[in-house]
């Protein structure tokens, strides 16, 4: 499914009332989109266009500025090894090779069974627990080779499905009041939460 | 104990139901912006005056003064800064996902006093759960009625939007943000004017805040100014929500008061850092971002302060501090944060743009052995080229301060470690491969 499908055409409307200008839910969208299709589909990008008053092109060359947006399909987990100084003076790097040998992929590769595409990050903040690793936006650490082979496990049997959503959902949680912009014309009312 | 000052911005963080609205009113929650409400918005400002409040996000401007930068009647936006990526910091990841309300109280408190009725949390994108719980927290702010229309019954309405960044390190930039949260690439502006206060959100002024100093203000208004003044010293007051990394035995954040702590007590005391490994000793130290110069064993006994740590030569910057023992290859941590800074550069201005990749090409090659004594000095020049004289605080070449950062860790490893480059060319490679 290439284009925004009514489900996410609804949350992408919701979206851009918020904002004063519809431009500001570019990426918010994108985000949306990519929920949808764990990636940007240029289909997606040509409907993101048009709610947000910009042309496909627009939208485009903002997503390919931001590392969490891509342009190309990526696999159903993706697994971003955070090699930035905290992580690197932790082992992040014998993690981040060992991930390459255990996926038998490079950075920035997807395996072949559209699995796994492998990331090395920079800082995810949460040096606390370094090395850090991030699946879908979703934080492990520290995570030392045989930890990561025990997270690749788990991810491939299933096992973390109720804390690893599917590859480009970031939020989870719905925003259901106040639904239009303050802008100049004053505050909506509060609505009832469900 | 090093300090008793009670905890300010992480009260609350221990309980598990922290980030519930249930679990913030148990805790005192929105009663600072209740307090506000009744005090008016002069005296709100007052009190954050008098609390001398440095902005927490790295530069350390007063918020007083940023929101005093134009009458209130002009200003239309506040945008909180949640956008943490620098190297090593993970505070507002922390304040985000444990204590969203805390966040909202203090950016409601923050537009009452500027009397804006729009308010934007960018949140970094990756921070998916902290977005996930800002958004409840929105959700649940509203049936409270501590957003929305009339907030409390009071004549002041605020609507406040939940914005996800989308992973670039420069839009923690406060230009950048605004032109990302307008839906563009994050590409800084040019300056002047030096204030988004002048010129912000969609050409409007526009206060940007830190989300740590925003948390912060529910606290200040409950407690008043003088209460935050009076811990620390000098122009650093109140607490200050460290983030320390690196070879510690506890690696962690340290809500500590101001000026009070060492960098010897936060890295060696038993109830903090607690000291290296076992035989390992203390090669140097980043005193507060990837940005900042490197010190040594020689400034441990500087204080947390952030007047203090300017005059030494570097800076407080995001209050993170990462520690490296004699294993450190020096070398290889001046080229990742190197690489760091390459990789995150926006490409508008060439001295980062193409200064950042050659120098991290330069510390590659004298890492893997291809290395040239000359290299030394040819990293200096680049560096020159970047941010002119390579002093600190750094001279300027381009739009933004990302550029000019990037000679901080390059001088520091070549002025403190000159020997153990020049190391590298001669043994053709790491002397310190395998030490670790």
């Amino acid at each position: 499914m290439a284009h925004l499908d009514d489900e996410t055409r609804r949350k992408a409307l919701a979206t851009v009332a918020l904002y004063p200008e519809r431009r500001s839910a570019l990426i918010p969208l994108c985000h949306l989109a990519q929920a949808q299709d764990g990636w940007l589909t240029p289909e997606a990008m040509e409907d993101i266009a048009e709610l947000v008053g910009v042309t496909p092109a627009e939208v485009r060359g903002t997503a390919t500025f931001y590392d969490m947006l891509h342009t190309e399909p990526v696999g159903r987990y993706v697994v971003a090894v955070c090699t930035n100084i905290a992580c690197m003076l932790s082992g992040a790097y014998e993690t981040l090779e060992h991930a390459e040998e255990r996926l038998g992929v490079h950075v920035g590769q997807t395996t072949e069974d559209g699995m796994f595409t492998l990331e090395d990050a920079e800082c995810l903040a949460g040096c606390d627990k370094a090395p850090c690793i991030q699946v879908n936006h979703r934080f492990f650490g520290p995570v030392d080779p045989p930890a990561l082979d025990r997270l690749v496990d788990d991810l491939a049997s299933g096992a973390l499905d109720e804390v690893v959503p599917p590859h480009g959902v970031l939020c989870r949680v719905e925003r259901t009041v106040g639904l239009e912009a303050a802008g100049a014309a004053g505050v909506p009312a509060a609505e009832e939460a469900p | 104990m090093i300090t008793d000052a009670a905890p300010i911005v992480t009260a609350r963080v221990g309980h598990d139901d922290s980030h519930t609205l249930e679990g913030y009113l148990a805790t005192g929650g929105y009663e600072g912006l209740r307090r506000a409400l009744e005090l008016g918005r002069d005296q709100v400002r007052a009190e954050v005056d008098a609390a001398s409040l440095l902005g927490r996000g790295g530069a350390g401007f007063p918020a007083g003064r940023k929101w005093s930068m134009l009458g209130r009647a002009d200003v239309t936006y506040l945008v909180v800064n949640g956008d943490e990526s620098e190297p090593a910091t993970f505070k507002d990841h922390l304040l985000v996902e444990r204590d969203p309300h805390q966040v909202i109280e203090g950016a409601t408190i923050a537009a009452y006093a500027l009397g804006v009725a729009q308010a934007f949390v960018f949140c970094r994108g990756e921070f998916a759960l902290g977005l996930e719980r800002l958004t409840a927290a929105v959700n649940e702010a509203y049936a409270h009625g501590a957003l929305g229309r009339s907030i409390f019954g009071s004549d002041f309405s605020l609507d406040l939007v939940i914005h996800p960044g989308a992973g670039a390190y420069i839009c923690g930039e406060e230009t950048a943000l605004l032109e990302s949260l307008e839906g563009k690439r994050g590409f800084p502006r040019i300056k002047p004017p030096y204030f988004p206060a002048a010129i912000g959100l969609y050409g409007a002024p526009t206060v940007v805040n830190n989300v740590e100093t925003v948390s912060n203000l529910p606290w200040i208004v409950r407690h008043g100014g003088a209460a935050f003044a009076a811990l620390g010293t000098g122009s650093s007051t109140g607490t200050r929500l460290f983030a320390l990394s690196g070879h510690v035995r506890r690696p962690g954040w340290y809500e500590l008061e101001m000026s009070k702590v060492t960098f010897r007590d936060l890295i060696f005391d038993p109830s903090l850092g607690g000291g290296l490994a076992e035989g390992r000793s203390l090669k140097a130290f980043i005193p507060g971002g990837v940005s900042a110069p490197w010190f040594g064993p020689e400034q441990l006994d500087l204080g947390l302060d952030q007047e203090a740590v300017g005059k030494a030569g570097s800076m407080l910057g995001s209050g993170s501090v990462v520690v490296m023992d004699d294993s450190t290859c020096v070398l290889r941590a001046a080229w990742r944060i190197t690489r760091f800074f390459h990789r995150e550069s926006c490409g508008q201005c060439t001295p980062c743009r193409e200064g950042g990749g050659w120098l991290e090409k330069i510390l590659r090659r004298l890492e893997e052995g291809g290395g040239r004594e000359e290299d030394l000095d040819l990293l200096m020049d680049a560096c020159d080229n970047i941010a002119p004289g390579v002093s600190w605080p750094p001279q300027q070449t381009t739009i933004c301060v990302l550029g000019p950062s990037i000679p901080s860790s390059i001088a520091s490893a070549v002025r403190m470690f000159r020997d153990e480059l020049l190391l590298h060319v001669k043994e053709g490679g790491c002397p310190l491969r395998g030490a670790r």
